[in-house]
C-alpha cells in the first residue's frame, strides 16, 4: 500500500507533467480481504491490494478528472493528459472555484472532537489473517450446527489509506481499518440475520451475532400470514438505517438548487415529529471514514434536523457560493461549505454521510417497545428499498430475515414477509419510541448511528409467499 | 501480458494447487455528463491488474494485485494459495469442476466506430445540444444527459491450457428531463431510465439512437405529467414497453435462475430463489407465449452480456430458460453444473474487473418475440380496457424473487383500442409466476430491442456488471396496479 510519503512523491511527478493552472490528486490505497461462507462451508475467499490516483486539472473555469492505478511516468503522463484534454474542451464554468488552500480546509467551526483526529486505524484489525477469518467462520458454523440451521455470511477485514494533495499546498491523509461480520441463519421456512462492523475488530462479537441470528430463525419458523395494512412496527436499527438512508441525498445544497429535493420549500418547517433530531458528525466515536471531503475540506458537524424541523443542508464550496446568490438563500438556513462535497467535477454536489440520530429524552430498548405494544410487527431488516415518489419520499421494499407478530406485549410468531410503501415524512412523524442510537449496518444504505424505532401506522401493502 | 499470467500460474503450482487460472485485465473508461446547460462530470479511467484463482486442498482461494512486477505477481499467487488452504479449514466437500475443452482464442466485440476515436469535444457538443432541446420546453426544471464508453481487454490463462484474449467494447448514453411544480417531481427519460441504452458496440450506437430528435417530446411529456390523472388503484390489463419488460425479466427471471442463488451461496446478501432444483422442467413459469433464453453469443445481439468466453474460459452458449412457459434451465458454472446433472457449465461466470472473483451472472436473458406479426400499435388496438406503461422509475423484489413492484415514468389509459389519456405515477405489482402466466400477447421481432442494464449488483464484495435483456412490448391480464401510492 502507498505511504503518505510515496503519494507525495507521485504528486510531485504529476505536477511536473501537468501544464494546468492547478492540479489535485486523490489517492486511495487499500488491502481488502473477505471470507464468504454458505451452506456451512467457506465457498469464496478473496484478498485484494490496489492503489488508485485520481487526478484533477483546472484551467480557468475548466476542470476534469482522470484515474490510474499504475504509477510509472508513462501511466501518470497519460492520466494527466487525459484530464487536461477533457478539461480544455469545456466552456469555462463561472462557478468553478480555485482549489482550496490548507487555511481554507481548516476554517470553520470545529467538529465534536474540537478538531482532533479520530483514531480509526487498529493494528489488531490490520493483522487479521486468512486463518483467523476461517476460525471465526468455524465458530459461526458451530452455532448453526448446534441449532440445526444452515448459515451464510461474510467476515471481512480491510486497511485503507486516503490522501489528497493539491498544487495550492493542501495535503491531508487518513488511515483506517474496518472489520465486518454478517450472518444469516436459515431454517426450512424461516431465517434470521445480524451484521456489525467497526474499525476495531475487538468490538465485534461474531458468535453473539450468530446466536442472535439463529434465535430469530428458530423463533420465526412456520410463519403466519396476516393481512397487509397499517401496523405499529418496531424497526430494529438496521431496518431504520436502510429506510431513512434514502432521504439524505436530499440534504444537499445542489439538490435544493436542482429542485429535486423533498426539502424544497420545506426547510424551517415542522416536517417530522418533535422527537426527531439528526446530525452529521464525522468525529462521533461510533462513526468511521475520513475527516476531509472530495476537495480536501475538513468535515464539520452539522445539525440537520432539530426537534423535527429541518434546519439546514450540507454544502460543498461551490454549492455554498451558488446558494448565497440564489433566490433560495433566505429560506435554507445557514449557508457555508461544510466539508461534504464529492470529488469534482460532479453533478450531485454533496451529501451528509456520517449521520447520527439524537438520543430520545426517554430511551426504550426493543424489549420495552415490544412490551408496550398491543398488536404490531417486529422487523429485523428491510430489503430492496427503492424510491417511489421523490417529493413525498415514498419508498417501497420488503421485510426480510426475521419478521414477527407482536401481540399483547409479546412476540407471538414469525410472519410472512411484507411489502411496504411508506412515506418517510409520515414515518418520522409517527415515531412513538426510540432506543439509544447505535452504530448500525445494513445493505441498502451507508452505516449510521441510529436508534431502533417504534412507529405507528406503518404501511404494508402486500405480503409475499414466505 | 500472457507471460505475466503464466508467471502467476507457475507460482501457484509450485505451492501445490490442483487448479489455477489467472485473468489479467486492462480497462479504459470515459464518462461524461451535462446538467442544465453545463458540463457535469468528465473523467477518463484506466485500471490494470491480475486476479489469480486457485483450488488447493479442495477449496477456493483468490488474490488480486495491481502491481504486475514478478515479485508482486508471485506474491499474489502465494496469497491465493494461503487463502485456499484457510478455506479448506471449513469445508464439507471438495470443489468439483465440470470438464471443459481447452480453448485458445482471440475475440473482439464487432464494432463500426471505436468510441475512443470520437473526441470528448464531439461527445460534449452532442450532450449539450440534447440538453438545450430539453430545456427549451417550459416547465423543465432540470436536464441531465450522460455518455459512457468502455474498452476491456483481458488475457485468461488456466492450468488446463486455455489461453483466451478478448477485447470488449461497450457504449451507453441517455438523458432525463425533470419538472418540479407544486408538490410533485415528475421526470421522463430516453431511451431508457438510469443511464439510457447500453450495448456492446461502438459509437455507432450513439448515432442510431435519435437522441436529439427525441428530446423535445420527452421533455414535453415530463411537464405534461403534472396535468395527468393519477394511475388508478385496482386490477387491470397492462401493456409494458420493451425497456420495462427487460427489467421485469432481469428481476423476476434473470436473478432467480442463478444457480448459486438457488444453492444458497448468495443467501446472506442477494438472497435465495423460489426456483428450487425440483422445479426444473416441472414448473409452469409462464403462459405458452413465454420463451426466454440466456444467450451470450454474438448472434443473439450486441448485449452487455455478449462475449466469446466467460471468465473461467467456457465458450458462450444459449440456454433455454423458459420454453413455451415451462421452466427449462438455470445459469450455471463449472463448479455448479453437476448439481443439475449438466455435463458442462452454461458459461455464465463473470467478474466486474481483475480484482474480483468471477461468479454466476446473467448474460443476455431475453424473452423471444412473438412469432405472429404484431406491432405495439396493433397490440394497443386489440385491447379494450387497459393501461400502457413506459420506462422504469422504481423496482423492488423480495429476496426469493416472488413478490415484485415496479413503478414507471408514464402511462396511458387504453379504452376501446385507443390511448385516451395520460396517467402519472403508474405502478404494478404481483407474484412472479402468476405474472408471467398472465401474459397473453407479445409483439413480434420488429418491436424487439436488446436493452442493456449496466448496473446489476451482486456478490460480497459487491460487483457491478452489465447484463442484456431483449424484449418487445407485451400484454398481461388481471394485474394489480397503483398500490405503490395506496395509503402511503
Amino acid at each position: 500500500m502507498l505511504t503518505r510519503e510515496q503519494a507525495a512523491g507521485i504528486f510531485d511527478r504529476i505536477r511536473r507533467f501537468s501544464s494546468a493552472d492547478e492540479v489535485e490528486a486523490i489517492f486511495t490505497s487499500s488491502r481488502f480481504a473477505l471470507t464468504r461462507f454458505a451452506n456451512n462451508t467457506i465457498h469464496q475467499n478473496v484478498e485484494e491490494e490496489n492503489s488508485v490516483v485520481s487526478i484533477r486539472t483546472n484551467f480557468a473555469g475548466q476542470t476534469a478528472r482522470a484515474n490510474a492505478n499504475q504509477f510509472d511516468d508513462e501511466s501518470l503522463r497519460r492520466a494527466v493528459a487525459a484530464s487536461e484534454n477533457l478539461a480544455r474542451v469545456q466552456a469555462p464554468d463561472p462557478d468553478l472555484l480555485p482549489m482550496p488552500t490548507t487555511e481554507e480546509e481548516n476554517s470553520g467551526e470545529a467538529s465534536a472532537c474540537e478538531g482532533a483526529r479520530a483514531i480509526r486505524f487498529f493494528e489488531h484489525t490490520a493483522g487479521i489473517t486468512p486463518v483467523d477469518r476461517a476460525e471465526v467462520v468455524k465458530r459461526i458454523v458451530s452455532v448453526a450446527d448446534k441449532h440445526q440451521l444452515t448459515t451464510a455470511g461474510i467476515y471481512s477485514t480491510s486497511e485503507s489509506r486516503e490522501g489528497i494533495f493539491n498544487s495550492r499546498g493542501l495535503a491531508d491523509w487518513h488511515h483506517q481499518t474496518l472489520a465486518e461480520v454478517s450472518v444469516t441463519m436459515l431454517a426450512p421456512d424461516s431465517s434470521g440475520w445480524q451484521k456489525s462492523n467497526s474499525p476495531d475488530v475487538r468490538n465485534l462479537d461474531p458468535e453473539r451475532l450468530a446466536e442472535t441470528a439463529a434465535q430469530k430463525a428458530v423463533e420465526s419458523a412456520h410463519p403466519r400470514e396476516i393481512a397487509p395494512g397499517k401496523y405499529t412496527v418496531i424497526l430494529e436499527p438496521a431496518a431504520v438505517l436502510d429506510i431513512v438512508g434514502f432521504m439524505f441525498w436530499d440534504f444537499s445544497g445542489v439538490a435544493i438548487l436542482d429542485l429535486r429535493s423533498f426539502l424544497n420549500d420545506r426547510i424551517g418547517t415542522q416536517l417530522f415529529g418533535r422527537n426527531i433530531n439528526i446530525g452529521d458528525d464525522y468525529a462521533h466515536p461510533l462513526q468511521a471514514g475520513s475527516p476531509f471531503d472530495g476537495e480536501g475540506v475538513r468535515r464539520r458537524r452539522v445539525q440537520l434536523v432539530e426537534n423535527g424541523v429541518v434546519k439546514r443542508v450540507v454544502y460543498a464550496r461551490s454549492t455554498a457560493q451558488k446558494m448565497r446568490k440564489s433566490k433560495y438563500a433566505a429560506t435554507v438556513g445557514p449557508i457555508e461549505a461544510t466539508g461534504h462535497g464529492f470529488p469534482l467535477p460532479n453533478e450531485v454536489g454533496e451529501m451528509p454521510m456520517n449521520i447520527v440520530f439524537g438520543a430520545p429524552e426517554r430511551a426504550q430498548d426493543v424489549t420495552e417497545m415490544i412490551a408496550s405494544t398491543e398488536r404490531g410487527v417486529l422487523v429485523t431488516r428491510l430489503w430492496y428499498i427503492r424510491e417511489v415518489d421523490p417529493y413525498e419520499k415514498i419508498v417501497t421494499g420488503m421485510t426480510r430475515d426475521g419478521t414477527f407478530l407482536v401481540e399483547n406485549g409479546k412476540v407471538k410468531s414469525g410472519l410472512r414477509n411484507f411489502r411496504f410503501n411508506q412515506s418517510l415524512v409520515s414515518m418520522l412523524s409517527n415515531v412513538e419510541a426510540m432506543s439509544i442510537p447505535v452504530r448500525a449496518s445494513g445493505e441498502e444504505s451507508f452505516d449510521m448511528v441510529v436508534p431502533a424505532m417504534k412507529v405507528r401506522e406503518f404501511n404494508f401493502t402486500e405480503a409475499t409467499k414466505f | 501480458m500472457k507471460s505475466v499470467a503464466q508467471l502467476a500460474l507457475d507460482a501457484a503450482f509450485r505451492r501445490g494447487v490442483t487448479y489455477a487460472d489467472a485473468r489479467l485485465v486492462a480497462i479504459r473508461n470515459r464518462s461524461l455528463s451535462t446538467k442544465s446547460g453545463r458540463v457535469g462530470h468528465t473523467s477518463e479511467s484506466e485500471s490494470l491488474g491480475i486476479g489469480v484463482r486457485v483450488i488447493a486442498d479442495g477449496a477456493w482461494g483468490f488474490a488480486a494485485s495491481a502491481d504486475l512486477s514478478r515479485a508482486s505477481v508471485e506474491a499474489a499467487s502465494a496469497r491465493a494459495v494461503e487463502v485456499a488452504k484457510a478455506s479448506a479449514r471449513v469445508k464439507r466437500e471438495e470443489v468439483r469442476l465440470a470438464p471443459e475443452p481447452v480453448a485458445v482464442a482471440e475475440w473482439t466485440t464487432p464494432y463500426e466506430i471505436d468510441p475512443f476515436t470520437r473526441s470528448a469535444q464531439q461527445n460534449l457538443d452532442l450532450l449539450l445540444k440534447i440538453d438545450a432541446e430539453l430545456r427549451a420546453v417550459a416547465g423543465v426544471t432540470l436536464a441531465e444527459t450522460g455518455m459512457n464508453f468502455q474498452r476491456e481487454e483481458s488475457w485468461f490463462l488456466s492450468s488446463e491450457g486455455s489461453d483466451i484474449h478478448q477485447t470488449k467494447y461497450s457504449t451507453g448514453a441517455g438523458y432525463t428531463a425533470y419538472a418540479f411544480a407544486g408538490s410533485e417531481i415528475q421526470k421522463r427519460s430516453y431511451p431508457n431510465s438510469f443511464g439510457g441504452q447500453w450495448q456492446n458496440r461502438g459509437y455507432e450506437l450513439i448515432e442510431e439512437m435519435k437522441l436529439v430528435e427525441s428530446a423535445r417530446r420527452v421533455a414535453e411529456e415530463a411537464v405534461a405529467l403534472h396535468h395527468a390523472e393519477q394511475c388508478p388503484e385496482g386490477t387491470a390489463t397492462i401493456i409494458l414497453d420493451g425497456s420495462q419488460l427487460g427489467l421485469q425479466i432481469h428481476e423476476s427471471v434473470g436473478h432467480p435462475i442463478e444457480l448459486d442463488r438457488v444453492l444458497g451461496m448468495e443467501a446472506n446478501f442477494a438472497g435465495t430463489s423460489f426456483l428450487t432444483l425440483d422445479k426444473l422442467r416441472n414448473l409452469r413459469y409462464g403462459s405458452e407465449l413465454v420463451n426466454v433464453v440466456a444467450d451470450a453469443r454474438q448472434e443473439h445481439g450486441p448485449g452487455l452480456g455478449t462475449f466469446a468466453y466467460d471468465d473461467e474460459g467456457v465458450a458462450a452458449q444459449s440456454t433455454p430458460i423458459i420454453t413455451r412457459g415451462l421452466f427449462t434451465g438455470y445459469l450455471s458454472s463449472r463448479e455448479t453444473a453437476h448439481t443439475i446433472g449438466a455435463a458442462r457449465s452454461g458459461g455464465t461466470l463473470r467478474a466486474e474487473c481483475w480484482n474480483r472473483l468471477p461468479m454466476i451472472r446473467m448474460t443476455n436473458v431475453s424473452i423471444l418475440p412473438g412469432e405472429t406479426p404484431l406491432s405495439l400499435e396493433q397490440l394497443i388496438a386489440s385491447t379494450d380496457d387497459g393501461i400502457y406503461m413506459e420506462t422504469n422509475k422504481s423496482w423492488s423484489i423480495d429476496d426469493k424473487r416472488y413478490n415484485f413492484q415496479f413503478g414507471c415514468e408514464i402511462a396511458w389509459e387504453i379504452k376501446n383500442g385507443k390511448r385516451v389519456r395520460m396517467l402519472k405515477n403508474p405502478s404494478y405489482s404481483g407474484i412472479t409466476t402468476e405474472f408471467w402466466n398472465s401474459m397473453d400477447a407479445i409483439c413480434s421481432r420488429e418491436e424487439w430491442t436488446l436493452w442493456g442494464t449496466p448496473n446489476c449488483g451482486k456478490g460480497q464484495p459487491q460487483q457491478v456488471v452489465g447484463t442484456g435483456h431483449g424484449a418487445s412490448p407485451a400484454r398481461f391480464r388481471n394485474i394489480r396496479v397503483g398500490s405503490a401510492y395506496k395509503g402511503s
